[in-house]
């Protein structure tokens, strides 16, 4: 059975070969569907894993608690709303509320800073220094804030790499004086580079300043002691419902809020939002490779097509191949490889051709893509059942040809 | 002895639209091993029908048709191919060999179906090409010989599975008057040194003189069957 094998292939792509425009075109389809579909899938993936990534990035089982009620979408840190939580609430959470492990009390704004002649606008976190656990960040030089300094106001900042690059280009920050709103700050460390979110965030463009400092120098002068966010941090994800709802209770006493009354703050939990966000990348991913699947199908069609007219072509042939013994399955394996050999050949070539479609996209478009062999070996035997499934009924033909009208036709 | 061949009241009824044809009406006859026949009559005689039956390319209306003492008759259409692989050779007036094939290739045709392995099928049909004196000019395609060489190429293929019956349909109808004569003159010496039984169909006397036994159709029955004394 071997040597048939080898000898089929033989064969077969001696057939494919009288007709080398006609094969070519064919394939085409295959070629086309199959490195569509890898492209797609390589998009999608890119974008499943770096949503997966900021996931693990983020610091797990966080909750953000804000000011404001929740008529605002997402999650909106502007400077515009008005604070009405405090650092005494943002303490009650983490005494009173026992799956809570870490609070970072947070007031937030927009600010310039300035070094020298250059100057940079972002975004300054005045907060605790449990910030930096809870939402994993570490420092690639220098030291965090400490309690003495949230104690003391002092004024202090830590720096993002974004920022770090565009005051101070090369040079090392550390110890270096900037003003933030015209008050000048000392950077007593530089946090490590996160990347670009999900959506397109650069994260490391940000600065973090002791939360007091913040309050009394920077945003906190017209509400006083009031901090817009409050940073909690989960024990565990399974007591994350329990937590956001025995935040929400705690609140609302201690804000003395009435029943039938709107919350004055909401609470979202960071990792449903990101969940979700996965899972839509996940359904486009899927989309994607199922409307690339159906060039493929196309391809498919063309197949069946070319191999109808083959088969009408070498009527004669199978007469002659009849009348000296082939079965009718000899006929049907025979025009079945060739269909095979098709689309296995435009399956490599369309691999070839997605591997370096995606390529070339992702040097331009910026867009994160990943390659699976799983994918790639996937795409490659869809092809081969496309050729066999859309070769199938051609081949049926030529096997059930009468040997003696065969041999006449002309 | 019992014959090759034997035929009982064969007859073929085959539909042409709305139109019934009695090919054959009735046939009768025997053939021995090693026997050269020719069988002659006009278009529409029967003969090329009577041709496709013995070859088991077709199946009988009604009638006995035994090769070797043994029927077609319940076989299968895969089983038909097998028999034909096995005990028929074919060779036609066009030729009908397989282009952009070598000969070598064309002559393995009938081993291939018949499973035998790659080196074995090269070693016979080398042979097969030597008999018919085209050796060395295997490599050749179809394309590349001229009209006697093809019908060599056809009758070393028709040969190579060892068959009981070689059926050739007008061999020389596509030839000259001299390649004939040599194709002819294989025929012979194929029956008289091999003993290999031959039925040819033809209209020209010149051609069925070189047969034994001439058997002469009309109108779908046997009208004549004589022995030549050759």
């Amino acid at each position: 059975m071997m040597t048939t094998l080898v000898a089929s292939l033989r064969i077969a792509l001696r057939a494919l070969m009288v007709n080398k425009m006609r094969s070519a075109l064919t394939m085409l389809g295959i070629i086309i569907g199959v490195g569509a579909v890898i492209a797609m899938i390589a998009v999608g993936s890119g974008a499943k894993k770096r949503i997966a990534d900021q996931i693990a990035s983020m610091g797990s089982n966080i909750l953000i608690v804000l000011s404001g009620s929740a008529t605002s979408g997402g999650i909106r840190w502007g400077a515009g709303t008005v604070p009405t939580l405090t650092v005494e609430d943002a303490k009650a959470i983490l005494t009173e509320i026992q799956g809570v492990k870490y609070v970072a009390p947070n007031l937030t704004g927009i600010a310039q800073l300035v070094f020298g002649n250059q100057n940079w606008s972002t975004i300054v976190y005045g907060s605790t220094p449990e910030i930096v656990d809870i939402r994993d960040w570490f420092l690639s030089s220098g030291r965090n804030f400490t309690q003495q300094d949230i104690d003391g106001a002092t004024k202090v900042c830590l720096l993002g790499k974004t920022v770090v690059e565009n005051l101070f280009g090369g040079m090392d920050p550390i110890g270096q004086v900037i003003r933030i709103k015209k008050v000048p700050f000392i950077v007593i460390g530089v946090l490590a580079p996160k990347g670009q979110s999900a959506w397109g965030q650069d994260q490391d463009d940000l600065v973090f300043v002791p939360l007091t400092t913040a309050q009394k120098r920077l945003f906190g002068m017209q509400f006083p002691g009031m901090v817009r966010t409050i940073t909690v941090q989960a024990r565990e994800p399974d007591v994350m419902k329990t937590v956001e709802e025995q935040i929400i209770e705690l609140l609302r006493q201690r804000h003395r809020i009435q029943p039938g009354q709107d919350n004055d703050f909401s609470v979202r939990n960071l990792t449903e939002v990101m969940s979700s966000a996965e899972q839509s990348a996940k359904v486009m991913s899927l989309l994607l490779g199922a409307i690339a699947s159906i060039s493929l199908i196309v391809g498919g069609i063309g197949i069946m097509n070319i191999m109808l007219v083959s088969v009408t072509e070498r009527t004669r042939e199978i007469g002659i191949r009849m009348a000296v013994g082939a079965k009718g399955r000899d006929i049907l394996f025979q025009f079945l490889i060739e269909s095979l050999v098709l689309s296995l050949i435009g399956g490599t070539l369309g691999i070839g051709i997605g591997v370096a479609g995606t390529l070339i996209l992702s040097t331009f478009t910026q867009w994160p893509t990943l390659f699976s062999i799983k994918a790639i070996l996937l795409a490659f035997l869809f092809a081969g059942s496309v050729g066999v499934f859309f070769g199938f009924y051609p081949a049926r033909k030529a096997s059930l040809l009468n040997p003696i009208e065969a041999l006449r036709y002309e | 002895m019992q014959p090759l061949i034997r035929v009982r009241d064969l007859v073929k009824i085959y539909r042409l639209g709305e139109v019934e044809v009695h090919a054959l009406r009735g046939i009768s006859l025997s053939i021995d091993k090693g026997e050269f026949v020719a069988i002659m009559g006009a278009s529409g005689s029967g003969k090329s029908t009577f041709m496709n039956i013995l070859g088991f390319l077709d199946r009988p209306t009604s009638g006995e048709y035994l090769l070797e003492g043994r029927s077609g008759e319940h076989l299968t259409r895969d089983e038909l191919a097998e028999i034909r692989n096995q005990k028929i050779g074919f060779v036609f007036q066009g030729f009908n060999l397989l282009a952009r094939t070598s000969g070598l290739e064309n002559i393995e045709l009938p081993l291939i179906y018949g499973q035998i392995p790659s080196r074995k099928r090269k070693e016979i049909a080398q042979k097969a090409l030597t008999a018919v004196g085209l050796e060395g000019r295997g490599h050749h395609q179809p394309s590349q010989l001229s009209g006697g060489e093809q019908q060599r190429v056809a009758i070393a293929r028709a040969l190579v599975n060892q068959p009981s019956i070689l059926l050739a349909d007008e061999p020389t109808g596509n030839l000259d008057s001299k390649t004939s004569a040599e194709i002819m003159a294989i025929f012979q010496r194929l029956n008289r040194e091999m003993n290999i039984t031959i039925i040819m169909i033809t209209h020209e006397p010149d051609i069925a003189s070189f047969a034994r036994r001439k058997i002469l159709f009309r109108d779908g029955k046997v009208v004549d069957d004589r022995n030549s004394g050759l």
